[in-house]
């Protein structure tokens, strides 16, 4: 065990499965010799060889498509876009031929790649870093999508990714990185260090893609979230003082409905939090979803707390950002408080 | 060597990394004055040596001297170097600011000045300009109020922007300068599309798109080349090598294979490689495209060879990847001082007199940052309201919206 911050972690499973599987490779902007913007590449190009952990130019289709024909080959790529907001260039690879080569050629093919990518806001990064597009990997038939909250999640299911069989595209929000954070942007960060979930073991382990965590039982409210909002929902909770159960779905697809619904027939009410835009987001998917299980357990109108449907603005981050207020106030609407 | 030997797998690397001392051997200087200059009607395949040199206008002693040396006035110059030197005024101000606190982000462009301030005296007040987030001075060449700048930066109530952008991703339609969107390379592809325009409508200006060498790599820089060269397109496709893409060398994109101008070759295009560090140099190849694509012969690529001097933002820390005194071993030198000395030595300016500019320019950024920062800044959290973010998604704010706002409680 040690304590890992979550780019630490996130470096730490690249290690590992350097280590272990020699088809393991690594690249992307600045990965190579600097170690990544986010510094999750860090010494691995020293450690591997710049064979097995480069730089490539700046192109998102050019590196998702490489990573494709490595993947096809027989290597595991773990190619990494340098912000979520900049795979757009690489969509077309990523839709038309990561996710539909198995089935097109009956399996004869495949695309073992893990596309990691930051996600979300909280850094004044205005449009161009902070977005938040899982639900259009979601919708892509031939995705796997995946968003740790924790060093932990993030290392095994990292690990998960790289061994799965199937292209992965591994969210990874930027605003965790150092340490949790809760939404409330004016009080000091807790590093991952002083955080009992800053707590990782150096080597491999795995968390199953599929399966979601119950970060906090409870009995008043079932909360779907991931990624950053876990923890905005856990501090809005403890400030209305709502027994809520809050689900950290960790991977989007597949979706671990089992403990979805086991959830939301004991609390029979629901609210999703999500930072992405509202409108075709992916909380309608679960909002869809908790209906068709859980119809007749529901005792109040499902509530989703999101982005607003606006690109993200640089100088009003903190109005755009659904924070514990407005997550606060959705459980009480809820749970009739 | 048999066929069955093993394959290598070559990873391009930088001539030098931090502790090793500065190589700028790959990159070849000619003797200023030594590239010919065609007529603007040379057909693109009889001029490929000019994207395999470097057309340079001052020479070491800064004389103008060879074909490309412009018909430039005096006072034209003169403006050129105040421009770059309010340039890097306004830089040293923003940078400073950012670290006080009063914005979130700053880009420099130090040791790049001559390029977009020598393009933007030299294109038309119609023509349109493509820029990247290094091309401020093209704004300040051009007399763009510095307060205006400057309020994008802090976000402020004054930022015609709203706050909705990252510091330095402008928007001037008065200027010629179109918003930045800061996702690389979308842009070039759109100034052939404004310069296609142009020509449909048998307009009578053009445009102008700038990427760095780093950026070349994506599918837009080749999108733009190919649909420039299929319609002819009236615009000029600017490359700005300044040597590294944060902490990619220009090897990473390709840049050990052929120059970044020699990408025109294949596309018919017409290629000029530039010393961007040369305002001369500058303004006459900027000349020679204009009035090439005003004339109906087409597109130009212009690769400026220079250097970026600084971090590749304040984000950046350079000294992680490069060695930390490459910019002094840069062979094409500080393109202010270049210009400075040529002014100085044709007796067009005086010690005094440069001296005198620096610290007008300096004082005339600095009484714009108090203006600017009097209108708020990230420090005293006087920045642009929340109502405006849901405007302008649409030009008639659709129910989905309103009922956001609303719940916005605004
Ligand atoms: C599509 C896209 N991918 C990645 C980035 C992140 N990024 C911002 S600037 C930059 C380097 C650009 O280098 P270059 O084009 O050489 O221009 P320079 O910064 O040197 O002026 C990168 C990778 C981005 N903004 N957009």
């Amino acid at each position: 065990m040690a304590s890992m911050s979550m780019n630490a972690a996130v470096r730490s499973a690249l290690d590992v499965m350097l280590g272990r599987d020699d088809n393991v490779v690594v690249f992307g902007e600045d990965v190579g010799f600097f170690g990544g913007v986010f510094r999750c590449t860090e010494g691995l190009q020293a450690k591997y060889g710049s064979h097995r952990v480069f730089d490539t130019p700046i192109a998102e289709g050019g590196i998702i498509g490489v990573a494709v024909g490595m993947g096809a080959y027989g290597l595991r790529p773990v190619p990494e876009i340098q912000f979520a907001d900049y795979v757009y260039p690489g969509l077309d690879q990523l839709i038309s031929e990561a996710a539909r080569l198995r089935y097109r050629s009956a399996a004869e093919f495949t695309a073992p790649i893990t596309v990691r990518m930051p996600c979300g806001g909280g850094i004044h990064g205005g449009q161009t870093h902070s977005q938040s597009p899982e639900a259009l990997f979601t919708h892509v038939c031939g995705l796997k999508t995946v968003m740790p909250s924790t060093p932990y999640e993030a290392k095994g299911l990292l690990i998960a990714a790289i061994e799965d069989d199937d292209p992965v595209v591994f969210l990874e929000p930027k605003r965790l990185y150092n340490g949790p954070f809760d939404g409330h942007h004016d009080r000091p960060v807790v590093p991952w260090s002083a955080h009992p979930l800053g707590d990782v073991p150096d080597g491999y382990y795995t968390i199953p893609l599929g399966t979601a965590a119950i970060r906090r039982p409870g009995s008043d409210v079932t909360v779907l979230a991931y990624g950053t909002m876990v923890y905005v929902a856990e501090t809005a909770a403890a400030e209305v003082g709502i027994d809520a159960e809050i689900i950290d779905l960790r991977t989007l697809l597949p979706l671990d409905t089992d403990t979805i619904e086991q959830s939301v027939r004991k609390t029979g009410r629901c609210v999703i939090v999500h930072e992405a835009t509202r409108t075709s987001g992916f909380g309608a998917e679960l909002a869809a979803t908790v209906q068709e299980l859980c119809f007749y357990s529901l005792e109040a109108p499902i509530e989703r707390v999101t982005g607003w449907d606006t690109p993200y603005p640089h100088a009003q981050e903190w109005d755009y950002f659904p924070g514990p207020a407005r997550v606060g106030a959705a459980l009480r609407r809820v749970v009739g408080a | 060597m048999t066929a069955t030997d093993p394959l290598r797998f070559h990873v391009p690397a930088p001539s030098a990394r931090p502790g090793e001392p500065p190589d700028f051997s790959y990159v070849a200087v000619p003797a200023a004055g030594a590239v010919r200059r065609p007529a603007i009607d040379a057909m693109a395949t009889d001029i490929r040596d000019l994207a395999d040199t470097m057309i340079r206008v001052l020479d070491d002693e800064a004389r103008a001297i060879g074909p490309w040396s412009p018909p430039t006035s005096p006072d034209d110059l003169r403006r050129g170097l105040r421009a770059m030197m309010k340039t890097r005024a306004y830089d040293d101000r923003m940078q400073r600011a950012q670290r006080q606190g009063k914005t979130s982000f700053y880009m420099r462009c130090t040791g790049e000045e001559a390029i977009a301030v020598g393009h933007a005296l030299e294109l038309g007040p119609r023509d349109m300009y493509f820029p990247t987030y290094r091309q401020q001075g093209w704004l300040i060449a051009r007399d763009w109020p510095l307060v205006d700048m400057m309020c994008q930066i802090f976000s402020n109530e004054k930022d015609r922007l709203h706050g909705r952008q990252m510091p330095v991703m402008y928007s001037a339609r008065a200027a010629g300068f179109v918003s930045i969107s800061g996702n690389l390379g979308t842009q070039y592809v759109q100034a052939v599309g404004w310069a296609m325009a142009s020509a449909i409508k048998g307009d009578t200006c053009i445009a102008s798109g700038v990427v760095g060498e780093g950026t070349t790599a994506e599918a837009d820089f080749h999108y733009a080349l190919t649909f420039a060269a299929a319609y002819r397109a009236p615009v000029i496709l600017n490359v700005v090598n300044n040597q590294w893409a944060i902490s990619s060398s220009q090897a990473v994109a390709g840049g050990e294979s052929a120059t970044f101008a020699a990408r025109a070759i294949g596309h018919g295009i017409a290629a000029l490689r530039v010393d961007g560090n040369d305002n001369l140099a500058v303004l006459a190849a900027t000349r020679w495209a204009r009035e090439r694509a005003l004339a109906n012969h087409g597109p130009t690529l212009i690769e400026w060879v220079t250097y970026r001097a600084g971090a590749h933002s304040t984000s950046d820390d350079p000294s992680k990847y490069r060695p930390a005194d490459e910019w002094k071993s840069w062979p094409l030198g500080d393109p202010i001082e270049r210009l400075a000395s040529h002014l100085i030595g044709t007796g067009s300016l005086s010690e005094l007199q440069q001296s005198e500019l620096q610290a007008e320019v300096e004082a005339e950024v600095m009484s714009a940052a108090r203006e600017a920062e009097s209108y708020g800044t990230l420090l005293d959290g006087r920045v642009a309201g929340f109502k405006s973010i849901f405007e302008d998604v649409f030009k008639e704010m659709p129910p989905h919206l309103m009922r956001q706002r609303e719940q916005a409680g605004l």
